[in-house]
């Protein structure tokens, strides 16, 4: 333990270094997403315009800090200052920045905010974390992201890293188990069971050696939490797989990844490589005797392995499918041993319980889902980004508040992936919580929350589901295999113009047949998008079936695209688009679209909305 | 060729000299990772150092998305069609991909220029739709950034 200490001040003295740095620090937000954005191009022109500057700078790499509508950020911190963030940098604005901003000149670029969290405003320049999408989040396990740097562990253990372990070692595996089931942690990968109680029966289970296994096969289309998480902060979920383990009493874990996440991967793998160099991984752990190591498992893409015991068998070298339970992992897991499997975001919070105390965790939230809980707010919404808010926050808190709503109407909010459902807008005061949102018919999930407006159709949302849960079945049972492929030929039939009304009543006896006949959590769940559609927002299968109609336009089939007369400038952006050759007309004339050639690709219409001389003239009804 | 992938599978197989069939996937992942799909031959001497039948590796590998039994284009297209990108007109995307360079998912051109696949979700959900080439993520893709982009590989 003196060596913990001796660690802890070596962190603190360097973290305080570069808070006090005597030369500028640049940090640049570089998550999948801000590179995605071009936060590589920015990184790459820093360093070539410090360089042609001649300025002394340090430049820093950190994981995305939420706000994925800001990307890239830049933060600049100078002498005697606190971090100034600055918003959708390019190469233009970084060149300016640097030279501008650092070279003292008065720059009339204005930062975004301020990350100093002690103070309001600081010339005149209010805090980052008032920002509309910022001020009504509660951030546990996001604290880290976006501020330090991933790599360097020495910025974790400053930021009170390794606190919840040592506090876990000195409780004893019964005291920890306690501590959790105090804290009310329940399961963030979607199923919400009690952590504690999970840890407890893995505990108490016969058998020798015993496992312990992070999920972090994030297959849920549309959300990118645990992605986020460990690329900004992997040091909290391995603290938490190494408290956890010590809990269980496991001395080997693997981290059971997606492959599609290599930067995940990468940053995992250099954490792991630091922590055994400190001892906090490896052989007799903080001198407690206690041995641990991890290693990574990329998953080779199948959405059924998110299920514990279809991960277990890909771990095992398998086809990645799933068996009957009981016997549960806890007492018959991989290779037939006790093994507890946990989800990234509850191990990550683990540290922080340790830490601060579960009745401290349990004082977020509602009675039965305590704490908080991260989302991934995402489809048409102004602010999108990864969030975090206390458990029992209210949807219209989430979307309008802190994402800002959609530009046109609110039509609906998918929660928990192709196991959820779409709430219509009634729904918009339902407190999330794991209870609330299955009694809409929905679940908890990992944490997308997809939000759709008028221009989406509920009915091809269920389609587009139903063709993932159907494509992704592993095909061992047969109510899942066959089901939803039935499922997906009727919506497939309604979506193009062919549907009767006796389909509907089709779709649901199968949906129920679907649910309660699987074997896993895949079928089990796969048919609540179209329950959920059939129950909100059956006048759309109505006006497809009826009138061979999509309201909102999205249905190949029952659309048709037109040129508005006496808005057609005739500027022929459309017709040198148009891959068949569908539409025609000579230079400033009305143009002419062949229906029987047209292939709705939509590139006309894209192109005749934003090229400045086009005149918005294409439509689709 | 034939050579080639013996020496490079002969390679990988040397880091995982136990036969565990455990390391089954990994293995599968090496070899891809340096042939850039699985082959008839490597798939026999992979059975052969396991000692459990084709059959049984092909049962594995199939089951996976990530695998690949034939050779790639020049550059890999992966359209994502995660929710996110769905509902912001991925699908479109698709189609108008499909339609452009001729192939559908799982398919290579014919001048080998480009393969196609459709992936469940690159986790850039706030930036959607979105289009991985090669390893760049190209983001708010529309059908007419797509063609602009797709002239500018070789």
């Amino acid at each position: 333990m003196n060596n913990f200490e001796t660690i802890r001040k070596k962190a603190h003295t360097e973290w305080q270094l570069l808070q006090n740095s005597p030369i500028p620090v640049i940090y640049i937000g570089m998550g999948s997403c801000g590179i995605a954005s071009g936060a590589d191009k920015v990184w790459k022109q820093v360093h070539e315009t410090i360089s042609k500057e001649k300025i002394k700078a340090k430049v820093l790499k950190v994981g995305c800090i939420g706000p994925c509508y800001l990307e890239p950020l830049l933060d600049i911190q100078k002498p005697g200052l606190p971090r100034f963030s600055f918003n959708n940098v390019d190469k233009k604005k970084t060149i300016r920045l640097v030279t501008e901003f650092l070279n003292g000149e008065e720059s009339k670029l204005k930062p975004l905010g301020h990350l100093d969290s002690q103070q309001k405003e600081i010339n005149g320049i209010r805090s980052f974390w008032d920002q509309p999408m910022l001020k009504n989040q509660e951030r546990i396990v996001l604290r880290n992201c976006g501020i330090i740097d991933p790599e360097n562990i020495n910025h974790y253990i400053a930021r009170d890293g390794f606190k919840g372990l040592v506090k876990a070692i000195e409780l004893g595996p019964e005291g920890i188990i306690n501590e959790i089931k105090k804290s009310g942690l329940r399961g963030r990968g979607g199923a919400g069971f009690p952590t504690g109680l999970k840890w407890q029966f893995c505990r108490e289970a016969s058998g020798d050696p015993k496992y312990l296994i992070c999920n972090a096969d994030e297959g849920d289309p549309g959300a990118f939490m645990n992605r986020s998480l460990m690329e900004g902060d992997p040091l909290a979920m391995l603290e938490g797989m190494v408290i956890a383990a010590y809990a269980i009493g496991a001395n080997t874990g693997y981290i059971y990844i997606r492959a599609e996440y290599p930067l995940a991967i990468e940053r995992l793998k250099i954490a792991i490589v630091q922590m055994n160099d400190l001892g906090f991984l490896g052989k007799n752990i903080l001198d407690t005797g206690f041995s641990f190591e991890i290693s990574l498992k990329e998953g080779a893409g199948a959405f059924v392995c998110g299920e514990e015991t279809a991960l277990i068998a890909s771990i095992e070298g398998q086809r990645g499918m799933p068996r009957s339970r009981p016997p549960f992992p806890a007492t018959s897991g991989l290779n037939g041993n006790p093994t507890n499997i946990n989800n990234v975001e509850t191990l990550a919070t683990v540290p922080c319980i340790l830490r601060e105390g579960g009745d401290w965790y349990a004082g977020f939230g509602t009675k039965t889902s305590k704490g908080t809980k991260t989302f991934a707010l995402v489809g048409k919404i102004r602010r999108t980004g990864l969030i975090e808010v206390p458990m029992g926050t209210t949807l219209q808190k989430i979307i309008f508040d802190i994402g800002g709503g959609p530009i046109k109407p609110f039509k609906a909010v998918q929660t928990g992936g192709p196991s959820g459902g779409c709430l219509s807008v009634e729904f918009l005061d339902l407190p999330v919580d794991y209870e609330s949102l299955s009694q809409a018919g929905s679940i908890m999930g990992s944490g997308g929350l997809i939000v759709m407006d008028e221009h989406t159709c509920m009915v091809d949302v269920a389609k587009y589901f139903l063709k993932f849960t159907s494509q992704e079945s592993c095909g061992k049972c047969v109510p899942c295999r066959i089901g939803t492929t039935r499922v997906l030929e009727i919506l497939e039939k309604i979506t193009q113009g062919k549907g009767e009304i006796k389909d509907l009543e089709m779709l649901e006896t199968l949906a129920h047949t679907v649910k309660n006949g699987s074997l896993c959590g895949l079928g089990q769940t796969a048919p609540n998008p179209v329950l959920t559609t059939l129950k909100y927002f059956r006048d759309e299968y109505l006006e497809h079936i009826e009138n061979n109609r999509c309201p909102a336009a999205v249905c190949r089939d029952l659309v048709e695209y037109r040129v508005i007369k006496g808005k057609c400038t005739g500027c022929q952006r459309c017709v040198s688009v148009c891959p068949t050759g569908a539409i025609t007309g000579p230079r400033s004339e009305l143009h002419f679209l062949d229906l029987s050639k047209c292939i709705k690709c939509r590139a006309c219409y894209e192109i005749c909305r934003f090229d400045a001389i086009a005149g918005d003239a294409i439509v689709i009804e | 060729m034939y050579v080639k992938i013996a020496s490079t599978t002969q390679s990988v197989l040397n880091k995982f000299p136990l036969k565990d069939k455990s390391n089954l996937i990994q293995i599968l992942q090496a070899v891809q990772e340096k042939d850039d799909y699985l082959s008839p031959e490597a798939v026999v001497r992979i059975s052969e150092h396991l000692s459990v039948s084709r059959s049984y590796i092909y049962g594995v590998a199939t089951f996976y998305s990530q695998f690949k039994f034939g050779p790639p284009g020049r550059h890999s297209i992966r359209i994502c069609l995660g929710t996110a990108c769905h509902v912001q007109g991925g699908d479109f995307l698709s189609n108008a991909l499909q339609s452009e360079i001729d192939i559908t998912p799982g398919e290579t051109t014919e001048d080998g220029k480009f393969d196609l696949e459709r992936v469940a979700c690159l986790g850039c959900c706030a930036l959607a739709p979105v289009v991985m080439i090669d390893n760049i993520i190209y983001s708010r893709m529309s059908v007419i950034k797509l063609k602009e982009m797709l002239d500018r590989y070789e």
